[in-house]
């Protein structure tokens, strides 16, 4: 069951946004979290939320797919709203003793919560539509630039890359100790929250050793297959600017440049 | 034989290996005086149980590790020229014993792809050389699958692939088929034959599994850092008692030969296959019935 589990959380699919550049979907990326800070009325955000609709439509992903990373930051939505509601201060509506609730407090929050939520729903469209591996060198590809101050590109972009093959390898290992202890009396469901913790270290312990000498046996293999690091190295797959990103990008610049007008124009 | 009027592949000549270590006690010497040469195209087995040299002899073939004394020869080229490192890496590629840790991809074609990748071969010519390993080694519907969703033979046949993408002329196999089903084994051991024959591709199998001893041109036994015995696979197992004594099997149909040989029946040495053997007994059991 295990070894079912799917890296990162791509849905496989054939959708514009599925097929576009990987470096132009991170980039649209941020250009829409630069747009969610700079709008601040709800006409603008009705506009941009429409504007996500219809990146969701064309994606073909279901809704409650990029509805679902919404849940785990629910708790911090709240939390900040909560917060905003009883420190902001300005005219009051409500008020019960020391508790006061000003209409600029109401305004804030609603918008913090509007604003996270449409990061969420944004940054998990690129999740969903991108497999890890795609992104890893999209990201080196666009980091390249990093390279003359002296950031290591290529090996950060290869760490990322073995880290995403090693974590199922990785799993199922962590599935075998776990049962090979249970076999021998480990009880990893009862006592409180520490003793809990404690019993992970029977399976920590041989977890970090076998990764360790996985480590070692994958370095000899890849010195064996010629690897010496990014120089003089081609990449099967090349990313290529399409026409589907040329599409894309100008549906993005038109909404944003209209957005920013009705901002600030 | 027309494999006398092939070149050597590789040579090692008068290789002694050490591993040094702070303490003298700990100082272990895997080979001492080692001596051979390989044929281009020829199928050898090394045999040896753990401990006997036999992992310290595949590494010294690929340049991981370099002889303390001697040297090491492939393809005209010695191992002990840094120039030459990455030439004899790409000549001589390597089978690994674990699948799980030689495969670097998070899918199969990318695995494959990352050998050429090294090499600086450009796109269009990896796609094509990526297609036709995958197809050497019978993956090609597996492009796109996830390594750890595959089984031990189908890793072991990516492995293989990623190293036909380097266009080898010699492979050398470090217990490749320890950690396998006898399925996985066989489906290993089918492709390597074909390479051999097909494409004329020099196959070192280092095992301790002797029936998978048997398809080779050539076993050499080694034991404590020696080679013990050296010949055609019928040569090495017609002396069971021999093989026993260094701490080998010998193939089940090839040891109840010999212990029938005892009990004073004539049979032929250096019966291998079940179906050879079966070829012997069949007019004893005639006779007498």
């Amino acid at each position: 069951m295990i070894r079912d589990i799917s890296l990162g959380q791509y849905i496989p699919g054939n959708s514009p946004l599925h097929r576009a550049d990987p470096r132009v979907k991170i980039l649209l990326t941020i250009l829409c979290m630069v747009l969610i800070f700079l709008v601040n009325n709800y006409f603008n955000f009705l506009i941009l939320y429409l504007f996500t609709g219809l990146i969701i439509t064309a994606s073909e992903i279901p809704v409650k797919y990029t509805l679902k990373g919404l849940k785990p930051i629910a708790i911090i939505v709240i939390f900040t709203i909560v917060i905003n509601l009883f420190t902001v201060k300005g005219t009051p509506i409500f008020k019960y003793g020391p508790v006061e609730i000003s209409i600029e407090g109401i305004d804030i929050s609603v918008k913090l919560a509007l604003r996270l939520s449409l990061m969420v729903i944004i940054t998990s469209l690129l999740t969903l539509t991108t497999t890890p591996i795609l992104l890893t060198d999209a990201l080196e590809s666009l980091m390249k630039p990093l390279k003359f101050i002296g950031v290591p590109v290529h090996e950060i972009a290869m760490m990322m890359t073995i880290s995403l093959r090693f974590i199922p390898t990785l799993l199922d290992e962590t599935e075998k100790i776990m049962k090979a202890q249970a076999s021998r009396g480990a009880d990893f469901d009862s006592g409180n929250l520490l003793e809990k913790a404690k019993s992970f270290i029977p399976i920590l312990v041989p977890l970090f050793v076998s990764a360790f000498r996985r480590a070692d046996e994958m370095a000899v293999a890849m010195e064996a297959r010629c690897y010496r690091g990014s120089e003089g190295r081609t990449r099967m797959k090349q990313l290529k600017i399409t026409p589907v990103d040329y599409k894309i990008i100008a549906v993005t610049l038109a909404v944003a440049s209209a957005l920013i007008y009705l901002q600030y124009g | 034989m027309k494999q006398d009027m092939k070149r050597n592949i590789i040579e090692i000549i008068n290789v002694s290996h050490t591993y040094k270590s702070a303490d003298i006690e700990n100082t272990i010497e895997a080979l001492s005086n080692v001596n051979v040469a390989i044929k281009e195209g020829s199928f050898v087995v090394i045999l040896g149980r753990n401990g006997s040299g036999k992992s310290t002899l595949a590494k010294l073939i690929n340049a991981l590790i370099l002889p303390t004394e001697g040297k090491v020869i492939v393809n005209g080229m010695d191992t002990r020229d840094s120039k030459y490192t990455w030439e004899i890496r790409r000549t001589v590629g390597m089978v690994f014993q674990n699948p799980d840790n030689q495969i670097i991809g998070t899918t199969v074609e990318e695995d494959v792809a990352f050998g050429p990748e090294n090499l600086g071969i450009p796109p269009a010519e990896i796609v094509k050389r990526v297609r036709n390993s995958l197809e050497m080694v019978g993956l090609s519907e597996f492009g796109n699958s996830a390594p750890h969703l595959l089984s031990g033979g189908q890793k072991q046949r990516v492995a293989i692939a990623g190293i036909l993408a380097m266009k080898p002329k010699c492979i050398v196999l470090d217990e490749a088929t320890s950690m396998l089903d006898p399925i996985g084994r066989r489906e290993v051991m089918n492709i390597l034959q074909k390479l051999n024959k097909e494409e004329g591709i020099t196959i070192i199998h280092i095992t301790h599994n002797m029936d998978e001893a048997f398809v080779a041109d050539r076993v050499i036994v080694i034991n404590d850092g020696m080679i013990v015995a050296d010949g055609t696979p019928k040569e090495i197992f017609s002396d069971v008692d021999k093989i026993k004594d260094l701490g080998l099997d010998v193939p089940q149909v090839t040891e109840l030969l010999n212990e029938l040989g005892k009990y004073g029946y004539t049979l032929p040495k250096g019966i291998l296959t079940v179906d050879e053997a079966f070829d012997v007994l069949w007019p004893f059991l005639m006779n007498r019935g």
